[in-house]
């Protein structure tokens, strides 16, 4: 072996170009894979959006569906339960929902709803993931003379009112989620895609 | 950085191993087209059992789900219909390369002293990569799947006073069914690769040792410079590293051309069969065994029943493979490769590539008379090739080697 | 030695030279064309989704011909609430085996295991026979459990026999060609292009990937290609040191 003619720059060069192809190469080759973990076409479609008929749903009851598995709960609230509301912002985390992250755009106001009347909600408590109870009565024993209705997590007894904002003092960090949904028509909604209302 | 590498290596032989694999790993400098097959493999091997690993993410090996589980990584799953031709091609491109890598073996005399721990590693690795590749076939629960399974686990039924217990226990089962597919899936994905990886380690290990063969044969360890390195070595890294990754694009432009646009590759690496579901009441019409089973498939086909007993023809089938272990012992020609050997070994050599390529396609057709008569003959020119090679290679004539390798 | 190396890859071909002969017609399957597709698709839910389920397709996945999901649910889903559901039927295997002896087939990968040929020829080749308990036999499929459903529109065929001697000097009545006696909805061609329609779409749901399938393929081998060049490079460098 000898060294006639070694240009080592050129070695260089060539060894950084084959890096860079065949960096690019693992980047083609690990996509798929990493691609192929991502919810698959069944599981999306056992995750479409779901129809709700309103009109099921009595003054002052909670309704509960399912999408993508997990609870949405759909509550018709009457006219003294929203009176009720702005009383509470003096008590909560987040009363303005500035998270924007917990609800689409269009829900940003004091009920978090798109009609005042109907709240959609997903049921995940987000501390842990438990599904918080729905507690619409006034002051009962167990949850103290202030308690106007709302919902009670008998995890970690986190509490939130009835647009599902969180209380002070609670564990859950931020105020339920609301999922992105749509007014098929005057009774009927559409949970879980809002055909780019958000955008 | 060196301090980082220092730390490591007082405590893990981190730079000696990579010092002793690649970059003071002599190889002979006299490496042709033939020897990219070794590495090849090994890439093939990563293959499958990374593009496995994800299919097992999805797959169900139940009866009932398993053909479904298939067709839904094939629309469902993101690129899921990829990573399972990947798979699907891959299982058929380990064996192409295999074979390429064995017959290397042939032509340059690769297993003969001291070589022989190396070649009966590789007919061990051989011998469990059929076994992964048929358990494999199972899995997609397609007919072609569950006939073949049939017809080979009856080849041990075949086995005097035990085979119908033996038959049995494998299958779990009075048929092939869930238990079957289940076991299958098990050995598939965990005790087959497990061991192939443990015997490729073994293969490689016991390479390094003696050090490479090449084409014309001569140790290149016998003459050593003044740096104490053969004089007719190379550093494996950095020459045959980037010699390698060109012969890896080139294999990998035939296995993207196959995956994307011949997946099934005209039914021999996925057969029309295998997308009808498993039926356990209705046999296709013609069954045959994946390519790379063939050539046993005719030996096997060519032996007629004696006594009533399909025995001698599963053992004959048992035997052709098992014989290549015999390999180091039976050859006792003074020079390795086919460069230096003599007219008797080379017309041999052609007569055997002859008949296991014969009897591969022969495996393949259905049995006529005329097929059976041929596959009879290429038969016993394929054992005679092995069990004639003490005679034809001892007195065969031979040209000299020369001390170092040629160009 | 190298020539033994292309030998084996020409092996495949080799061993293709075998099978029985029934003449097949060219089916004109085009994977591009996506009105033929749609047409092929309405066909197949009308006609074929009845008997026949396609359990592994889902609906919404003709997006990839050219539908809209509204589309898909105004004129496509009959059998299904949700686009993302798959085109299952109602009837169970137990009934179908009652009614048909076996029961129909799943369509999803049908092609993948006849070939389109086989499934073109087989729609056109359906004719009157009073000895199936259906009333239909098939030129290409002898006995077939399946009536003509499409008999309407095509009409109706009958068979016109040869004699031919077979080695043991028997004469045999075969099936020649069939000829066309009671005309249908549609004249020959017409129908000769909506089964070709069906063929179409039947051989895409066999393997819905296959478009993306051909394109990635060409953009790996573009890309192996440049890959090549550069590690041809890179090898010469560093073989320049080796005598």
């Amino acid at each position: 072996m000898s060294n006639l003619s070694v240009d080592p720059s050129k070695r260089r060069f060539l060894v950084t170009m084959t890096s860079a192809v065949g960096g690019v190469a693992a980047l083609g080759v690990v996509t798929p894979f990493v691609m192929s973990m991502l919810p698959s076409a069944r599981a999306k479609a056992a995750g479409a959006p779901i129809e709700v008929d309103l009109s099921k749903v009595e003054p002052g009851m909670q309704l509960a569906v399912e999408w993508r598995g997990k609870p949405v709960w759909v509550v018709n609230r009457t006219k003294e339960m929203l009176d009720s509301l702005s009383k509470n912002d003096p008590k909560l985390t987040d009363s303005a929902s500035e998270n924007t992250s917990q609800q689409p755009e269009y829900c940003k106001n004091p009920t978090r709803s798109i009609k005042p009347q109907y709240l959609i909600v997903v049921g995940i408590c987000t501390h842990l993931g438990c599904s918080p109870s729905y507690r619409s009565e006034v002051a009962p024993a167990d949850l103290g003379p202030d308690w106007v209705g709302g919902w009670f997590c008998p995890c970690h007894g986190s509490r939130f009112d009835l647009a599902a904002r969180v209380f002070n003092g609670s564990p859950a960090p931020t105020n339920l989620v609301i999922p992105p949904h749509k007014y098929l028509s005057d009774t009927r909604v559409l949970i879980g895609d809002d055909q780019g209302a958000a955008a | 950085m060196q301090k980082l590498l220092n730390w490591v290596d007082e405590r893990f032989p981190l730079t000696s191993t990579y010092k002793a694999h690649l970059s003071e790993y002599f190889a002979p400098k006299n490496f042709n087209f033939w020897y990219f097959f070794g590495s090849l493999a090994l890439l093939v091997l990563v293959i499958q059992i990374v593009s496995g690993i994800f299919l097992t993410m999805h797959y169900k090996p139940d009866a009932a789900l398993a053909f479904a589980s298939v067709e839904y990584i094939m629309r469902d799953v993101d690129y899921g219909w990829l990573i399972r031709y990947i798979h699907s091609t891959g299982a058929s491109m380990f064996f192409v390369v295999v074979y390429l890598h064995m017959f290397r073996g042939l032509i340059y005399g690769s297993y003969r002293q001291p070589r022989e721990l190396i070649w009966v590693f590789g007919v061990i690795i051989y011998l469990v990569l059929m076994g992964e590749a048929f358990m494999g076939y199972l899995l997609p629960w397609g007919q072609m799947s569950y006939w073949g399974a049939q017809v080979i686990i009856n080849l041990f039924s075949a086995v005097p006073f035990i085979g119908g217990a033996l038959s049995e226990w494998i299958r779990g089962d009075y048929v092939i069914g869930d238990a079957t597919l289940n076991r299958f899936f098990a050995f598939h994905v965990i005790a087959l690769p497990l061991a192939l990886l443990g015997l490729v380690v073994a293969h490689l290990v016991a390479l390094h040792e003696v050090g490479s063969n090449n084409p014309d044969g001569v140790e290149i360890k016998k003459l050593k410079g003044a740096d104490g390195h053969p004089l007719d070595g190379i550093p494996f890294h950095p020459y045959y590293t980037v010699k390698d990754i060109l012969g890896t694009v080139v294999f990998l432009m035939v296995f993207a051309a196959v995956v994307f646009f011949a997946p099934e590759m005209g039914g021999y690496f996925l057969e029309a069969n295998n997308f009808i579901p498993a039926d356990s009441l209705k046999t296709p019409e013609h069954i045959a065994p994946v390519w790379y089973f063939t050539p046993y498939y005719a030996i096997l086909r060519a032996i007629p029943p004696i006594f009533g007993s399909q025995f001698p023809g599963v053992a004959a089938m048992g035997i052709a493979v098992m014989i290549f272990f015999a390999l180091p012992w039976l050859d006792k020609s003074p020079v390795k490769s086919i460069r230096y050997r003599g007219p008797k070994f080379k017309i041999a050599l052609t007569l055997f590539v002859i008949a296991f390529i014969g009897l591969g396609i022969l495996g393949v057709l259905p049995a006529t008379p005329l097929y059976t008569l041929i596959s009879q003959i290429l038969s016993v020119v394929y054992f005679a090739f092995f069990l004639l090679m003490p005679w034809y290679t001892r007195n065969d004539s031979t040209k000299p080697v020369p001390e170092r390798v040629t160009q | 030695m190298k020539k033994l190396f292309f030998m084996l890859l020409a092996l495949p071909t080799l061993a293709m030279a075998s099978g029985a002969a029934i003449h097949l017609d060219h089916a004109p399957v085009n994977l591009n064309d996506q009105e033929s597709l749609q047409r092929g698709a309405r066909v197949f839910v009308n006609y074929c989704l009845n008997c026949h389920s396609a359990g592994y397709m889902r609906y919404n996945r003709m997006q990839d011909v050219g539908l809209t999901e509204a589309q898909i649910k105004e004129h496509l889903l009959y059998a299904a609430d949700k686009p993302g559901e798959t085109m299952s039927i109602a009837m169970r295997t137990a009934d179908a085996k009652a009614w048909f002896g076996a029961p129909p087939p799943d369509l999803s990968v049908i092609t993948r295991s006849r070939g389109a040929d086989w499934v073109y020829t087989y729609l056109r080749s359906f004719y009157r026979d009073d000895t199936r308990p259906t009333g239909w036999n098939n030129t290409v499929f002898d006995k077939v459990g399946m009536p003509h459903v499409l008999h309407e529109l095509q009409g109706q065929l009958a068979p016109v026999y040869r004699t031919e001697k077979s080695e043991d000097g028997k004469e045999h009545h075969v099936v020649d060609h069939l000829q066309l006696v009671k005309p249908g909805k549609l004249t020959q061609s017409e129908y000769d292009a909506l089964v070709g329609d069906l063929t179409n779409y039947l051989n895409w749901m066999g393997e819905p990937a296959k478009g993306d399938r051909m394109q990635i393929g060409l953009a790996v081998l573009l890309f192996l290609g440049i890959f090549y060049v550069v590690a041809f490079y890179l090898k010469k460098e560093f073989w320049k040191d080796v005598h």
